[in-house]
């Protein structure tokens, strides 16, 4: 066996735990505190541990599939993603075909650019080719009405759900010096952080949280939360550092940027559904929002992320 | 050929199913205690050709065997593709919409198929919206079909979203997240004046539709 297959299975045996002692914990916690259903904190942890499951499993047969598995996988996520996306904005029948071309050209050629390995024309695609093509195929219609509005949701919501997105399989193009045949790692490394910090700034927020630090756009999120959150999860980033490239001092600081897009990103995408007048972002898991809102902080760490490793750490 | 056409019918209308789950992810949203599990009337507003295949989509697989569209004969006997779809695929309640060509009255045609057990999927406003009103004012079809069958209880459906996946016109849809919310059944009180029934049931099926932002406000 070899180095990169031995830390991935030491990996997923990790995670595999992890999980089993969260749902152990979520299980025992529902039957003593919440077996009515009742206590909304516990539906909310155990709904979370469920997703992660899903998650996990997911990104697990992609990563057995391979490279295509991953690009797959995201492409899919993505169609999700921009979905509920569009379903919010103030689109007219005068887009209809610049959103067509939104979900069955751009969407997929992003995808076909990243397989390809096309750097250059993948990193351009969506912020000039999409940004100045679109708008053009909605003007066609002479619909001038909210037409600034229009196109820029269109763009944003590329920008997001697709453009942004894409850039977590993207790691697997990155050309690192002692680092072949291991690039999955990344993608492990960047999910796990978002979403750990995402859990532990919900548990300290939950034990010590006081002060609430958006209470216009996120009641529920704390000073104490956030800043625990954040430690923790840098601290456990840079225990990780043996999954990655880095020395621990390099993966804990990745992972302190990562963990602060991840939240700032989080407040926006909430202001965002504040705007638009809901609660969550789709349906996609009964009862438990959508992909966006599972998906909101990876989505914004991953372009920095993916940027900051590919100037400092790839030979190409 | 019939043997031929109805082994395919089956397959067809899971495809269509799955098709139209694919693209708009269709959510049913239930009132308190569920929809009537005996025979009834589910009326819907009508802003595309895909409307009763999200109904049918989110109908429980027991209710959906037993629930049949109501459509014009005139658009879906034209071809031999709509033919088929509308008749084997579906079992559609096939109804002459044109009063001085009609061969059959239609409340008649849909009485005989609610007595047959089935379950209706009615659009009372009896053509495709294309207006900027959420709602067209309807046709009487819905009064006298409930004063014909006083006892069948009618469930207002209202169906979001659709129009923006597929307006008029286009061919291509647009994946949009579509939601089919289900109402308190309602029935037809004796001696009701046929106005009044027509506007509690229009009031009953516009009350589900959704204020939320986007869309076309």
């Amino acid at each position: 066996m070899n180095a990169a297959s031995s830390d991935l299975w030491t990996l997923v045996l990790g995670i595999l735990a992890i999980l089993v002692v969260a749902s152990v914990i979520g299980y025992v916690l529902q039957q003593r505190l919440s077996p009515d259903g009742s206590n909304a904190s516990i539906e909310n942890l155990n709904a979370r541990i469920k997703a992660w499951w899903v998650m996990a499993i997911l990104i697990g047969i992609a990563f057995l599939a391979g490279r295509i598995g991953v690009l797959v996988l995201f492409g899919f996520c993505s169609f999700a993603a921009l979905r509920e996306f569009i379903t919010l904005t103030h689109t007219k029948r005068a887009d209809h075909w610049a959103l067509a071309a939104a979900f069955f050209v751009v969407l997929p050629l992003q995808y076909f650019l990243l397989w390809a390995e096309q750097y250059g024309i993948f990193s351009i695609f969506i912020p000039v080719y999409a940004f100045l093509l679109m708008p053009i195929i909605s003007v066609l219609r002479g619909d001038t009405e909210r037409f600034l509005d229009r196109i820029a949701e269109v763009q944003w919501a590329l920008m997001i759900c697709v453009f942004c997105a894409s850039h977590v399989p993207a790691l697997l193009t990155l050309n690192i010096p002692g680092y072949e045949g291991r690039d999955v790692l990344l993608i492990a490394f960047l999910v796990i952080i978002v979403q750990l910090s995402d859990v532990l700034q919900y548990v300290w927020g939950k034990l010590f949280g006081r002060t609430k630090i958006a209470p216009k756009l996120s009641p529920s999120k704390t000073v104490e939360g956030f800043a625990g959150g954040v430690a923790s999860a840098t601290l456990i980033g840079a225990g990780l550092w043996w999954i990655t490239p880095f020395t621990p001092f390099q993966a804990g600081l990745l992972a302190f940027v990562i963990t602060l897009m991840g939240f700032f990103g989080g407040l926006v995408m909430s202001a965002i559904k504040r705007d638009r007048g809901v609660k969550d972002w789709g349906n996609l898991i009964e009862g438990h929002g959508g992909l966006i809102d599972r998906l909101d902080s990876v989505v914004f760490s991953a372009p920095i992320f993916f940027h900051i490793v590919r100037y400092w750490w790839s030979a190409t | 050929m019939s043997l031929l056409r109805k082994i395919i019918a089956r397959p067809v209308a899971t495809a269509i199913v799955l098709f139209a789950r694919a693209i708009t992810a269709v959510r049913a949203i239930w009132p308190g205690e569920g929809v009537p599990s005996d025979t009834c009337i589910y009326f819907a507003n009508h802003s595309s050709h895909g409307d009763f295949i999200l109904v049918w989509a989110v109908l429980p697989p027991r209710l959906r065997a037993t629930t049949r569209p109501v459509a014009g004969a005139e658009y879906w006997l034209k071809s031999s593709v709509t033919r088929f779809i509308g008749r084997d695929v579906f079992d559609a309640v096939l109804i002459e919409r044109e009063r001085d060509k009609r061969t059959s009255d239609p409340i008649e045609v849909m009485a005989t198929a609610l007595d047959a057990g089935s379950s209706l999927i009615l659009f009372p406003e009896g053509t495709r919206n294309q207006t900027d009103a959420p709602l067209l004012p309807f046709k009487s079809g819905l009064f006298h079909l409930a004063s014909a069958r006083p006892n069948i209880r009618l469930v207002p459906v209202w169906i979001n979203n659709l129009n923006r996946v597929m307006p008029k016109g286009e061919i291509v849809p647009i994946p949009l997240i579509c939601t089919v919310t289900f109402g308190e059944p309602l029935q037809i009180q004796s001696g009701e004046d046929k106005q009044v029934f027509l506007d509690r049931a229009r009031t009953a099926l516009i009350n589900l539709s959704p204020k939320q932002a986007g869309g076309n406000e």
